[in-house]
């Protein structure tokens, strides 16, 4: 190496690292807009947090003291023998689970690095308010972060009930919270006396305010919130570099902060829901709403994989509109092998992709694309809803609130006014479904009781399998 | 530096994160959250920067947790980000990681 360790060490060069590193991340996140530069995308801004990294660690002092490399290898080494096996084993459907979980941990380790920072800085009675109050902000918002990405986990993971879990008086408890939270932060930030336990009464408050925001959200809206959560971790993380005056940080943690902010916006603008609605807790009214026994929707007809079969292979144009019931059974595979089956025969088939179909925005497309699907053949709501009234045959897959013609024919109905797959206007529907129970969202639909719909009832996977089979005979 | 400057730079950043976002296919939402997921993770670097001013037992200790919760943000968001996005290659390879020289026919 030519260079002596004391250049090496120069503040200069260590901002400069800093820059590639965020230069790396923002063009490694414009390659993750589309789909062929997506992969080389995320690499470059892995490459850019190795060398924030390789930075950091050349700074001056930083490796001072005997344990300290030590104790910094220790908590990697733990960090990769958790992250990587879990990464590696997840499976696809499991995935949403899996983001909440990597944004609670970054949460914590926001919400943590406070506390110290705190801790560290108060000892000597000296804390400058330009450090102090990102540094409150960030111990306030990562443990909302990290208690509310876990309860998402628990949710999704179907640990806790997916159903809104509401207390009453819920919102004036929430605002409570939030204001203990913020008079807390204040009295500290203003005050001049030693009050170490503060911040740990402040990082609890927080904690609780992120179990009691999410615990009442139901289910359908996790996607929504995992994103919000997103969001507000960049922004914790943005306020930890102003504290820590780390260029690298407040980019880094900004960037994230804006684009989950604008997801959050266009995955709540297509469950035609607002944010504060979801936040405020549940769907709206869903105490005062009908739930599935208050009205009597006549019977359903159910059918036989031999029936579908026929319906099918006698069809020009088939619709095939996949929900989180596909994901679960794993049947994305067995999917795409009817579609190959019934094209075989002479029969377009499509994908109608509603964009909050699943639990993510895109989950259905990550799926197919798995499965080797072809992206031509996935078509978004916009485009696909035109063509219902041309489709023969449209095959719901595990869908069930996207489809739901109550959001659109019924006023009373807690998602009235949420954008569908229109599946009702194609001239036949079959729905697979494991059982009668509602969807995500804990919504009848009446979908299920048209004339021209009847249902498969069965594991999606299997009964799929049984369709193709079925058709290849034919 | 300054927190005005910082504040400069905040701000710069915002623009930066929206505008680049405002692009995005739908079907490419769900690794671009893992993807920023993973980013945000660079908050690990808050613990190894203040590793060596950490006092007492209980310092140390959160700061080895926070590293850690740090690292698998990252290297899991990384990981999982790349797994899912090699799905997208239409390739006769199943698994993802084998080669990404089909740069050409990704579709």
């Amino acid at each position: 190496m030519i260079a002596p360790a004391v250049f090496l060490q120069r503040a200069n060069f260590i901002d400069s690292l800093y820059i590639v590193a965020f230069s790396l991340f923002i063009y490694g996140m414009s390659g993750l807009t589309g789909p062929r530069t997506a992969v080389r995308g995320n690499k470059i801004a892995a490459a850019g947090m190795a060398v924030a990294v390789v930075a950091t660690l050349l700074t001056p002092h930083v490796l001072s003291g005997g344990s300290t490399p030590w104790l910094m290898a220790l908590g990697v080494a733990i960090g990769v023998a958790v992250g990587v096996p879990a990464a590696r084993r997840v499976q696809m459907t499991q995935m949403p689970q899996m983001v909440a979980l990597f944004n609670g941990v970054g949460g914590g380790a926001v919400a943590i690095i406070a506390w110290v920072e705190y801790r560290h800085h108060f000892a000597p009675g000296y804390f400058p308010l330009k450090s102090e109050i990102p540094t409150l902000f960030a111990a306030i918002v990562g443990s909302v972060s990290f208690w509310g990405s876990n309860i998402a986990f628990g949710k999704l993971q179907e640990i806790l009930p997916g159903r809104p879990i509401k207390l009453p008086g819920q919102t004036i408890i929430n605002g409570v919270l939030f204001a203990i939270c913020v008079v807390s932060a204040i009295v500290l930030a203003t005050g001049t006396h030693s009050q170490a336990l503060f911040i740990v009464g402040i990082l609890l408050a927080a904690a609780l305010l992120g179990n009691m925001v999410v615990l009442p959200i139901g289910g359908a809206d996790m996607p929504v919130v995992i994103s919000l959560l997103n969001a507000f971790t960049g922004l914790s993380a943005a306020a930890t570099g102003i504290a820590l005056n780390n260029t690298a940080l407040i980019v880094a943690g900004m960037i994230v902060g804006a684009s989950g902010t604008i997801l959050t916006n266009l995955m709540a603008k297509a469950m035609n829901r607002s944010v504060p609605a979801i936040v405020a807790g549940g769907f709206g009214g869903a105490v005062a709403a009908p739930t599935a026994g208050d009205i009597d929707r006549g019977p359903v007809r159910s059918t036989s994989p031999q029936d579908v079969a026929i319906q099918l292979s006698y069809a020009r144009q088939i619709v095939i509109a996949p929900g989180y019931g596909m994901a679960v059974a794993q049947a994305q595979h067995a999917v795409r092998e009817l579609e190959r089956a019934l094209e075989a025969r002479g029969v377009e088939v499509k994908y109608a992709i509603h964009p909050v179909a699943g639990r993510m925005p895109g989950h259905m497309n990550v799926l197919l694309a798995e499965a080797d699907v072809p992206y031509d053949l996935l078509r978004e709501m916009d485009d696909i809803n035109p063509e219902f009234s041309r489709t023969d045959v449209t095959l719901v897959i595990g869908a069930n609130d996207v489809t739901n013609p109550a959001a659109k024919n019924e006023p009373g109905s807690p998602i009235y006014g949420m954008p569908i797959l229109e599946v009702d206007k194609s001239g036949a529907v079959v729905v697979l479904k494991r059982s009668m129970a509602s969807g995500f969202a804990g919504i009848d639909n009446p979908l299920f009781y048209d004339a021209k719909t009847s249902l498969l009832f069965g594991d999606a996977k299997q009964s799929v399998s049984e369709i193709t089979a079925e058709v290849q005979a034919l | 530096m300054t927190l005005v400057t910082e504040i400069a730079i905040l701000v710069l950043a915002a623009f930066v994160g929206f505008e680049v976002i405002s692009k995005v296919p739908n079907t490419l939402h769900t690794p671009l959250m893992s993807g920023t997921n993973a980013i945000h993770g660079i908050v690990v670097l808050g613990g190894l920067l203040l590793m060596h001013e950490a006092n007492g037992v209980l310092e140390h200790f959160l700061l080895v947790v926070a590293i850690a919760f740090g690292t698998i943000n990252v290297v899991g968001g990384f990981l999982v980000t790349d797994r899912m996005l090699g799905m997208f290659k239409r390739k006769e390879v199943p698994k993802p990681e084998e080669i990404e020289a089909s740069e050409g026919d990704a579709k």
